[in-house]
C-alpha cells in the first residue's frame, strides 16, 4: 500500500453532519484501492511521483485576509461568484447577490434540510468514485462545496463563476473542490470554473470532482479553466449526466504543472442529449498535463462533437485520452473526436490515443489525431515579410488554439484568455486586443 | 537598386539559376517571362531568402548592401517583397494581424514606434477597397478558404502595406479574371514611382499591357538570354519562345 493511501486511511474530514456517510462511502472503496502505477492503463503516461514526495495531506488550506480579487476578475463579466481562497470560502470575494427566486447558490456547510436531501441523493449520483480514485479522495475529504440547483424552465440571468485560488503556505497542503450542478428540465445555465493562484511558488495539491446533471432538455455552458501558476499539482474531473434533449458545452483550458490531470466523463443518459466538448492544452518547462475523456453514449440519437488542442514546448510533455463507448442501444448516435497536437522542440511529447468502441451499428463516428511541427511553409511565409522566426512561432502556434479560444460564446471569456495566453507565448503587447479595440 | 551577377542557385541539389545578370535601377520595372521550369519562381524565391534556395555562386547587391548576406527577415526589413504565386494558408492568425506584424516588423527595423492600432486599421481599411477586397477578409484567418483572386489580392493588399523599395510578383496574374488583372495592376501602378522597382514574372503579354515594363527579359535554362523593351513581349506572345532559344543556341 503507498504511503499516500496510508496516510489518507487515517484521516477524519469534518464538514456538516449529513457529510460523515459520503466520508465513509469514499473511505470504504479507498480501503481496497490499489496506488495507479505505470502499469495501470489510465495513469501509463502520467506519473504521481509528486503525490509519493510530498507530503500534502498533512495540511488544509488556511484562508487569507487579502483583497485577492486581481487574480480573478474577468473584465466585463457580470456573474454570481463563489470564492474560495486555499479551499475556505470567502465571503469578502463572493457575490450572491440578486439571485432569482427558483435558484439556490450555496456551500455545502449553510445546506438546509431540503437542500441536505437534495445532496444526499444527487452527490456521487454521476462519478463512479470506485474508476476514479482521486473521487473518492476527494469524496473522503471534503468539507464543503458548492451546490447549484436550477429550478424546472429558469434562465439563469447571469452566469455563475467560481473560483479556486490557491496561494503558497509553509508547508505542502490540500484543497478538496467540491461542485454539484443540478439543473432541472428545461433550465438553462453558464458556469465558469475557474483554478487561479496567487504568483507564489505553489506547494498545494487540489482534488476535485465536479458533477453536472442536467434532467430533461436542461441547457449548460460549461467553462472550466486552469491558470494555476506552475507548480500547484491538481488532479480533478468533470463529471456530467445528460438527461433526454439537454445540451452541454464545455470547454477546457489547461496550463501545466508537476502533475495536472483532469478526467472529463459525459453519459449520455437520455435519447437526444447533445454535447460540445472542447480543450486546449499548453504545458511548456518541464511540465506535464493530462487529459482523459470519456463519452458515454448509452441511448439513442445523441451527438457528441469534441474537438482537442495541445500546443507542448521545451520538455513538456502531454496526455490526451479521448474515449467513445457506444453502447449497443446507442442507434444513431454521431460522434466526432479530433485531437491535434503542436510540437515546439524535439523534446516535447504527446501521447494521444482516441479509443472509439461502437457496440451499435446504425451510428457516425470519426475520430482522428494528429502530432506536428510548426508548418515550415507558413513559417517562411512571415519570415519574408519581416516577421521574426520567434514572432513567427508565436504568432502559428497561436494561430493554433486561437480558433477554439475565439468561439467561445463568452466573449468577455474570450477577452480574458487572449491575453493570458499571449503572456505564455511571451508576448509582450497584445496585436489581437489592440487591434479588435481599433475597430 | 538591384544587381544580380553570375547568380547561382539550387533546389534540392539540383542547380536551377545557372549565372543570371540583371541590373535594375530606381523606379524602372522589368519584366522576367520564359518557358516553365526556366528558374522565374526561383529567381524570386532566391532573392527574398526563402530557406531553401541555395545561392553557390554570384554576387546580389540590393541598395548598396549584399543581399545574400541578409536573412529573409532582413530583406524583407530592408524593402524587398515577394508576392507569392501561391500564398500561404494561415488558420487561426488573422490577416490584419499579420499585416500589422509585418508592418511594425518593417517600421522597427528603421528605427521607427509601432504603427497605432487605428492609423494601421484606416490605413488597410483603405487599402481594401483599392484592391477589392471586402473589410471582413482583415479579420479572416490568412488567406484562409480565400479563393485564387482573392489570395492574390491579397498579396498586392501587403505589398501596398509595405511600401517595398523593390517588389517581385511572381505570376500574381495567373489564374486571374480580367477584372482581377486590372486590380492588381491598378494596385502596382499606384505604387509606381521613381524611387521604387519592380519585377513582373509572368507567363503572359495581358499583364503587361496593364503595367507597361521598361525592359522585358527572357529567362530560359537558368540564365537571362534575351532582353529587349516592351515589344519583346508582343513578339513572345506572338512566335513563342523557341526561336529565342534557336537564335541563341
Amino acid at each position: 500500500m503507498s504511503q499516500f493511501l496510508e496516510q489518507l486511511a487515517s484521516l477524519r474530514a469534518g464538514g456538516p453532519a449529513w457529510l460523515q456517510a459520503v466520508h465513509d462511502a469514499g473511505a470504504a472503496i479507498l480501503r481496497d484501492a490499489a496506488w495507479p502505477t505505470r502499469k495501470t492503463e489510465s495513469w501509463k503516461y502520467t506519473s504521481l511521483r509528486p503525490l509519493e514526495h510530498i507530503n500534502f495531506l498533512a495540511e488544509r488550506g488556511h484562508a487569507i485576509n487579502a483583497d485577492l480579487s486581481q487574480h480573478f476578475a474577468i473584465a466585463n463579466f457580470d456573474a454570481y461568484r463563489l470564492v474560495f481562497v486555499n479551499g475556505v470560502f470567502s465571503a469578502n470575494l463572493s457575490d450572491l447577490q440578486g439571485l432569482p427566486a427558483g435558484v439556490e447558490l450555496i456551500r455545502f456547510a449553510d445546506a438546509n434540510a431540503s437542500q441536505q436531501e437534495l445532496l444526499v441523493k444527487y452527490l456521487n449520483s454521476v462519478v463512479e468514485a470506485d474508476c476514479h480514485l482521486f473521487a473518492a479522495v476527494n469524496q473522503q475529504l471534503i468539507e464543503d462545496g458548492v451546490f447549484l440547483h436550477v429550478g424546472k424552465n429558469i434562465e439563469l440571468n447571469k452566469p455563475v463563476q467560481i473560483v479556486w485560488l490557491s496561494s503558497a503556505q509553509e508547508k505542502p497542503f490540500h484543497i478538496p473542490q467540491r461542485f454539484l450542478l443540478l439543473a432541472e428540465n428545461h433550465s438553462s445555465v453558464i458556469l465558469v470554473e475557474q483554478f487561479v493562484s496567487t504568483a507564489d511558488s505553489q506547494n498545494s495539491f487540489t482534488h476535485g470532482v465536479t458533477e453536472l446533471c442536467l434532467q430533461d432538455g436542461a441547457r449548460c455552458e460549461h467553462y472550466r479553466i486552469h491558470l494555476e501558476e506552475q507548480s500547484a499539482v491538481h488532479v480533478g474531473g468533470v463529471y456530467a449526466s445528460l438527461a433526454a434533449n439537454s445540451y452541454l458545452d464545455s470547454f477546457h483550458l489547461g496550463l501545466g504543472g508537476p502533475l495536472k490531470r483532469v478526467d472529463v466523463v459525459i453519459n449520455h443518459n437520455g435519447p437526444g442529449a447533445d454535447c460540445q466538448l472542447n480543450g486546449v492544452y499548453l504545458p511548456q518547462g518541464n511540465q506535464q498535463i493530462d487529459y482523459h475523456t470519456t463519452i458515454e453514449h448509452r441511448v439513442p440519437n445523441c451527438t457528441t462533437q469534441e474537438v482537442f488542442r495541445g500546443i507542448v514546448a521545451d520538455n513538456a510533455k502531454a496526455v490526451f485520452n479521448g474515449r467513445i463507448h457506444i453502447h449497443p442501444q446507442a442507434q444513431k448516435t454521431r460522434a466526432e473526436l479530433s485531437n491535434k497536437n503542436l510540437l515546439l522542440s524535439d523534446k516535447a511529447e504527446v501521447n494521444t490515443k482516441p479509443e472509439l468502441e461502437i457496440y451499435a451499428d446504425d451510428v457516425q463516428c470519426a475520430h482522428g489525431a494528429t502530432v506536428a511541427r510548426m508548418d515550415e511553409n507558413a513559417l517562411h511565409y512571415f519570415l519574408m515579410r519581416g516577421i521574426s522566426r520567434k514572432e513567427a512561432e508565436v504568432m502559428l502556434s497561436f494561430g493554433f488554439i486561437n480558433e477554439l479560444i475565439g468561439q467561445l460564446k463568452q466573449e468577455a471569456l474570450t477577452d480574458y484568455l487572449r491575453p493570458v495566453l499571449t503572456h505564455w507565448f511571451g508576448r509582450e503587447t497584445s496585436l489581437v486586443d489592440e487591434l479588435a479595440a481599433a475597430e | 537598386m538591384l544587381s544580380i551577377r553570375d547568380l547561382q542557385v539550387t533546389v534540392d541539389d539540383k542547380q536551377i539559376l545557372k549565372g543570371l545578370n540583371l541590373q535594375i535601377k530606381a523606379g524602372e520595372v522589368h519584366a522576367i517571362m520564359g518557358p516553365n521550369g526556366s528558374g522565374k519562381s526561383t529567381t524570386g524565391y532566391a532573392l527574398a531568402g526563402k530557406p531553401g534556395y541555395e545561392v553557390i555562386g554570384g554576387e546580389v547587391e540590393f541598395l548598396g548592401k549584399n543581399l545574400l548576406e541578409l536573412d529573409a527577415e532582413e530583406r524583407a526589413r530592408e524593402g524587398l517583397f515577394l508576392a507569392f504565386q501561391y500564398p500561404v494558408e494561415i488558420p487561426g492568425v488573422s490577416n490584419m494581424e499579420f499585416l500589422k506584424a509585418s508592418v511594425d516588423a518593417q517600421r522597427e527595423h528603421h528605427g521607427l514606434e509601432p504603427l497605432d492600432a487605428v492609423s494601421f486599421m484606416k490605413k488597410a481599411r483603405d487599402i481594401c477597397k483599392v484592391v477589392g477586397l471586402d473589410q471582413s477578409f482583415l479579420k479572416r484567418g490568412v488567406n484562409e478558404g480565400f479563393s485564387g483572386g482573392e489570395k492574390k489580392r491579397n498579396e498586392i493588399m501587403q505589398m501596398m502595406l509595405l511600401e517595398p523599395k523593390l517588389a517581385i510578383l511572381d505570376e500574381t496574374d495567373s489564374g486571374l479574371d480580367i477584372d482581377a488583372l486590372q486590380i492588381v495592376a491598378n494596385g502596382v501602378n499606384a505604387l509606381r514611382s521613381p524611387e521604387r522597382s519592380f519585377i513582373v514574372v509572368t507567363h503572359y503579354q495581358r499583364l503587361l499591357d496593364y503595367i507597361v515594363p521598361d525592359y522585358v527579359h527572357v529567362l530560359a535554362g537558368g540564365r537571362i538570354i534575351k532582353s529587349g523593351d516592351k515589344s519583346l513581349a508582343l513578339e513572345l506572345e506572338e512566335k513563342g519562345y523557341g526561336w529565342i532559344e534557336n537564335e541563341v543556341a
